[in-house]
């Protein structure tokens, strides 16, 4: 241990090496782990068994009439028409869905809004998004009332309830009836900074009678969201004179969504973690390095120590400790950091420590101390001690 | 009585083929217990590497060595570190404490490789110090002491065990001649109360003080 406190800054650098190794691994996966969470998260948000269904938009509107059936853009007639309880038994609600961003204008205030949704009711279920305050507008309503989400809310009102009040999108006068509950800010995107207005409302005023962003439908259970894919298909190619093979639709399970996700997340963080193990590994061959240094420059005192009786287990077992207790030590420290370093959000992403990821990190510096500190142990101790003491 | 060291056509050869060194040409000795014995010759004789295979720090290359009766080429690594710590004390020239250790502490490391308990490890250790007049430096550091306090405290590491043979290789070499006569009446007194000591030495005054004068010239016996 003596040999350890004798040359303070060289036990220094090689605890920080090993410190940085662990840190870096457990602080990687953590990140890692937490982009994963926060993906996950986003997803589910939307609601498991919700099928998002994509026209073909690009098609739309370039030709007129007879062409536009078959075009594979969205219309509420196809909406309507998967309300069908015989054609599509296991939707329960289906939501056409038209998206746009617009400028929100209260008084002398203005914000812009990335997402006004125009749709029916049956989205909020569908998203698993729920109303905190008001009310929600009717299936089929008209009117020009808008629900705002709370980024909106704060931004244009502040503290005020706009209850009643009035604000302009997009030039238009829309009436606020309710305020949305917030919604974690999971993923890239601010899920609070949105506002819900009625479909009929918005194609009217600002958007016009275009296609349909996408239609939202509900199954009936997780289970079932398979069987309504495929009704939904049906439905809507039939209506285009399309085939399955050739279909201008697309289909959007979350669930599907969410495995690919969370697979891409996982390579993500196996990846962070092996470039974590190489600074380990590098780590590791720091105190390999300095052990063999300081069994060089203690040749003497060990050719001392067994002319003295030193049996061979003592001199191995001295150096062993000095190896295990540098890694010990900075694989404590690593793991302190990295816990400290966890409790801040990165780029967006709030790490999530794995446990197992600390149990590693530590059990793999103290075999790093004890695999590269045995060879340096060993060579001392299997010395001769009169080579030891001729040393110079 | 069974002789301390018992020596018989010793050879130890460094090398091999055409480079080969002869340091050690079958030498047989015998030194009895309580005796005193000094080695002369001049440098390249080979009595340093005599000392270090009676000291078991160096293996002969032919022939026998039985210490106080043990046979010490039948014995493995670790039983030849027992003998090394219970049997035999080594003073060297260059005094080789271990540095940044305290007088005391130098003196108790021996005894911990014994597994002696602590307490009595302190105790033998104050005992050993006393015995070569240092009572009064047992905190100092090696670099505290001058030569002649270092190689006091290096003797009192060697006798602390109770060796049967004390090995003493040019233990005044390095010391001024005030601090010489102060390490050689240590030596002395210690002879007194029954050690065993072989010394080496190119000084005729310091081979005065023994009972036994051995002269090694290429490494034979003269």
């Amino acid at each position: 241990m003596r040999g350890l406190t004798a040359n303070k800054l060289r036990s220094g650098l090689t605890v920080l090496g090993i410190l940085i190794g662990v840190g870096a691994v457990i602080m990687l996966v953590a990140y890692g782990n937490g982009s994963a969470k926060a993906v996950q998260a986003g997803i589910e948000s939307l609601g498991s068994n919700t099928l998002t269904v994509q026209g073909n938009r690009s098609a739309g509107g370039r030709s007129a009439t007879a062409a536009q059936t078959s075009s594979g853009e969205l219309t509420l007639a196809d909406a309507e028409s998967l309300l069908d309880k015989a054609l599509v038994p296991d939707a329960v609600s289906v939501s056409p869905v038209v998206t746009t961003a617009l400028t929100a204008v209260r008084e002398s205030t203005s914000h812009a809004v990335p997402q006004v949704i125009g749709t029916e009711p049956g989205y909020l279920a569908a998203t698993n998004t729920k109303l905190e305050s008001g009310e929600l507008f009717g299936v089929g309503d008209t009117r020009r009332v808008a629900v705002l989400g709370q980024t909106v809310t704060s931004e244009l009102f502040g503290r005020i309830s706009p209850l009643g009040q009035t604000v302009t999108l997009g030039g238009v006068r829309f009436t606020v009836t309710g305020v949305l509950a917030a919604k974690d800010t999971a993923g890239f995107s601010d899920p609070n900074d949105t506002v819900i207005v009625p479909v009929a409302a918005l194609r009217e005023s600002v958007t016009g009678y275009g296609g349909l962003s996408s239609i939202l439908v509900r199954a009936t259970s997780a289970e079932t969201t398979d069987l309504a894919q495929a009704e939904v298909l049906n439905v809507l190619n039939a209506r285009h004179h399309a085939t399955a093979a050739n279909s201008p639709f697309r289909v959007q399970n979350q669930a599907q969504l969410l495995a690919t996700r969370t697979a891409t997340a996982d390579t993500f963080t196996f990846l962070l973690g092996a470039v974590a193990a190489i600074s380990l590994l590098v780590g590791g061959i720091g105190v390999t390095n300095i052990m063999l240094v300081t069994v060089t420059e203690r040749t003497r005192e060990i050719g001392i120590r067994k002319a003295l009786g030193a049996p061979r287990g003592t001199i191995l077992g001295q150096f062993l400790l000095e190896a295990t207790v540098l890694s010990l030590v900075g694989g404590g420290l690593g793991v302190l950091v990295a816990l400290v370093g966890a409790t801040f959000t990165i780029g967006g992403v709030q790490p999530v420590v794995v446990p197992s990821s600390v149990a590693l990190a530590l059990g793999v510096s103290v075999a790093i101390g004890l695999f590269f500190g045995s060879f340096p142990a060993h060579r001392a101790a299997s010395m001769r001690p009169i080579d030891a003491l001729r040393y110079e | 009585m069974r002789p301390v060291i018992a020596v018989r056509d010793l050879t130890k050869v460094y090398g091999a083929g055409e480079t080969a060194v002869h340091a050690l040409r079958g030498v047989s000795l015998t030194v009895g217990r309580g005796e005193y014995v000094a080695v002369m010759g001049s440098s390249g004789s080979g009595k340093s590497t005599l000392m270090h295979v009676l000291g078991c720090l160096d293996t002969p290359t032919s022939g026998s060595y039985h210490l106080d009766g043990i046979d010490v080429a039948e014995l493995d690594d670790d039983s030849q570190a027992l003998v090394r710590n219970r049997r035999i004390g080594f003073v060297f020239q260059a005094f080789n404490l271990i540095p940044r250790r305290t007088a005391l502490a130098q003196v108790e490391l021996p005894l911990t490789y014994a597994r002696v308990p602590r307490r009595a490890r302190r105790e033998r250790a104050l005992a050993a110090l006393e015995t070569v007049g240092l009572s009064d430096r047992l905190d100092h550091l090696p670099n505290e002491l001058s030569g002649g306090q270092q190689q006091r405290v290096a003797i009192a590491r060697a006798l602390v065990t109770e060796p049967a043979l004390l090995l003493a290789d040019e233990p005044t070499g390095n010391l001024d001649s005030h601090s010489t006569d102060d390490v050689l009446d240590v030596l002395d007194g210690l002879n007194k109360k029954g050690v065993t000591i072989a010394l080496i030495t190119h000084e005729d005054h310091v081979a005065a003080r023994a009972h036994r004068v051995i002269r090694l010239r290429d490494g034979e016996l003269a």
